[in-house]
């Protein structure tokens, strides 16, 4: 009994598996599995808002800005292959220019949502712009030079924000009018970044996606072959900028901008996150840029009072463990038994499922089931081959 | 008027070409008329400016003197782009091709330019159905090129787990996904054993061919190079040394000179 019991939940799981993976396979997973997640992640949160304090809402929101910047910052880094260091310029415009437009519009729209969108549209505008006009160097430059330069334009926007009087000046610009409730605003951040990756997928899955990783492979055979270098690279820029000037209107309908907040350090910040979480990997700077600013936000609250000093040195202490971990050749054995698979499949799989893994380990067997997953979990499944060889694309990022 | 009318008949026209890199002539008066169809070779020892001038061709380098002409149409000073838009397509003799993509997509970015597949950036972001569509023919596009070139099984690898020669053919196919009038072969047949060099002749032969190409190559392989081409272009220090038939230019004491040395006065 026991045997026909263990063969038909094996027949049961085996059938249920082959539909899970059809279903996978007809609606093309990988692209919105990042989608899902947050989706399910603002669910949880819409339910439990109510009860949730204004401090982790904040956090929430500081959160979301980040993810704003890294996976923008993402795109220009890993994608196009460019070193960008100065995003923080992007986000000042962003959020001068749209809190200005929100704060004169003021009187005349009573909703403080619409103003919320218009400064959103108005400021990330003019943040690509701006990407437009850093994209044009970037034509004539490569590598260090063009970081540089990037670094000169961060610094060049602050101070040129923080010398006008229109803005503010050096105090900053006063948005107490149109601040928004940070408890409905960090929702409106996750649903920007809802959109961010729907767009940026959009666009790495498409011929113009695949143009651009040509750019960053070969620039010289990319040319040869006719791609448009110079109008993918511009392109690349403004909309990574369209994004990181969404974040600093989010920032500045929260709080006051001063143009000190966007500073060199804050580009150093958003690249750590983007390195951190593997460049070209916009799942892994998403986890990072919740890591870094929830590690940044709370390390000062856990320490002891006359401690709080040591708070920059356990943060880079913390960030240097990571790469560390990440990183060196000679933990590697480490890291392939302590990763984050092995640790859910012990967490999740009964152990019988366990000890079969173990023992395909050993065998050439597992070679076709690694070939299944990447079937699985493919972009580029053919569909209607698939029932002879599976069309797996490796491209893409 | 005359003059414009016989240029015609040329596909390419290359007309005192030359190129000087502060001061230091790496080529000069170079002039070479290849027909229609033709498949032509330019030879010479090394560094006597024969990826120079293709690099001058495909508008890597911008030449100091002279022009040339594709199909009766100056390209002199067009970016690389647009020349490769306009039909000149090129191989390189250290291979370029795109490391972190499949086979398959290396093709398809040859094919991104082609008017059939066009798509513009809003229509991908909002994944229209045009865009859906464009993806799926370009892919089939793709794979009809790898057939021709054997690549067809291998269309998911990654580039770099390509053996050499797989890898040289796969930059011609690329090359050709750009539909070239003029198809410009850089070394074609380095690195490859005698086997796929054989193949490769009948492979250049279909494809021009197959797909109306006319053909210039670049080669040190003499038997390649007497097998395949039609006529032949020495060039030595920059300059041209011998031009004509495969066998007038192969007998010829110039260029038997310039590749193994004078002939010591000896008894």
């Amino acid at each position: 009994m026991m045997e026909q019991d263990t063969v038909l939940q094996e027949k049961y799981h085996k059938s249920n598996k082959d539909k899970v993976k059809k279903f996978f396979k007809k609606h093309k997973p990988k692209k919105y599995i990042n989608y899902v997640a947050i989706i399910i992640c603002i669910v949880i949160f819409l339910i439990s808002s109510g009860g949730m304090k204004r401090v982790t809402c904040t956090t929430l929101n500081e959160i979301a800005i980040s993810i704003l910047l890294a996976v923008s910052l993402g795109l220009v880094i890993g994608f196009l292959g460019e070193l960008s260091l100065g995003h923080a310029g992007f986000m000042c415009i962003g959020a001068y220019i749209g809190g200005k437009v929100a704060l004169l519009l003021q009187p005349y729209i009573s909703s403080s949502f619409i103003l919320l969108v218009i400064a959103l549209i108005v400021g990330g505008v003019a943040a690509a712009l701006a990407g437009v006009l850093i994209g044009l160097p970037a034509l004539r430059l490569k590598g260090d030079y063009l970081a540089i330069v990037t670094l000169a334009f961060g610094e060049i926007v602050r101070s040129v924000f923080r010398n006008i009087n229109f803005f503010g000046g050096v105090m900053g610009m006063d948005t107490k009018g149109i601040q928004y409730d940070v408890r409905k605003l960090f929702i409106i951040g996750f649903f920007l970044i809802l959109i961010m990756l729907a767009v940026i997928q959009n666009i790495v899955y498409s011929k113009h996606g695949r143009a651009i990783t040509a750019i960053r492979d070969s620039e010289i055979a990319s040319k040869a072959t006719g791609i448009n270098v110079t109008r993918y690279k511009i392109f690349v820029f403004a909309i990574s900028a369209f994004f990181a000037g969404l974040a600093g209107v989010i920032y500045a309908f929260c709080k006051n901008p001063t143009a000190d907040a966007f500073s060199y350090n804050k580009s150093i910040e958003v690249l750590v996150m983007v390195v951190l979480g593997g460049m070209g990997n916009v799942n892994g700077s998403i986890l990072s840029a919740t890591l870094i600013t929830f590690l940044n936000l709370k390390l000062p609250t856990w320490l002891p009072p006359n401690l709080a000093v040591l708070k920059n040195i356990l943060y880079s202490l913390i960030l240097i463990v990571i790469v560390i971990y990440n990183n060196a050749p000679k933990l590697k054995s480490f890291r392939d038994k302590y990763n984050f698979k092995n640790l859910m499949n012990k967490i999740f799989k009964p152990k019988d499922d366990a000890s079969i893994i173990k023992n395909d380990a050993n065998k050439w067997d597992r070679i076709p089931t690694k070939i299944e997953m990447n079937e699985v979990l493919s972009v580029d499944v053919n569909v209607e081959e698939s029932t002879t060889t599976p069309d797996v694309d490796k491209g893409g990022r | 008027m005359s003059e414009q009318i016989n240029d015609q008949q040329y596909v390419l026209e290359i007309k005192d070409l030359g190129i000087s890199f502060s001061g230091l002539v790496a080529a000069k008066d170079v002039n070479i008329k290849i027909k229609k169809g033709q498949i032509y070779g330019l030879i010479g020892p090394n560094g006597a400016g024969k990826t120079t001038i293709f690099n001058m061709l495909t508008g890597v380098y911008k030449p100091t003197w002279g022009t040339f002409y594709l199909d009766g149409e100056e390209l002199v000073g067009l970016s690389q782009e647009s020349i490769c838009h306009k039909g000149i397509a090129r191989t390189f003799q250290n291979i370029r091709l795109f490391n972190n993509m499949s086979v398959v997509r290396n093709v398809m970015v040859g094919l991104h330019n082609n008017p059939k597949y066009k798509c513009s950036i809003p229509e991908a972001i909002l994944r229209l159905p045009r865009q859906w569509k464009v993806e799926k023919e370009m892919r089939e596009h793709a794979k009809e090129l790898l057939k021709i070139f054997g690549l067809y099984e291998e269309r998911n690898n990654l580039v770099y787990n390509l053996p050499y020669g797989k890898q040289r053919k796969l930059e011609i196919a690329r090359a050709l996904a750009t539909s070239p009038k003029l198809l410009l072969l850089d070394e074609p047949a380095a690195g490859m054993n005698p086997k796929e060099t054989a193949d490769l002749v009948d492979m250049v032969k279909y494809i021009r061919d197959e797909f109306d190409l006319t053909v210039l190559l670049i080669e040190h392989d003499m038997k390649f190079v007497s097998n395949i081409c039609d006529e032949i272009t020495v060039l030595n220090f920059g300059k041209v040394i011998a031009q004509g038939s495969r066998e007038e230019v192969l007998n010829n004491p110039d260029v038997i000179e310039a590749y193994i040395g004078k002939k010591e006065d000896d008894e």
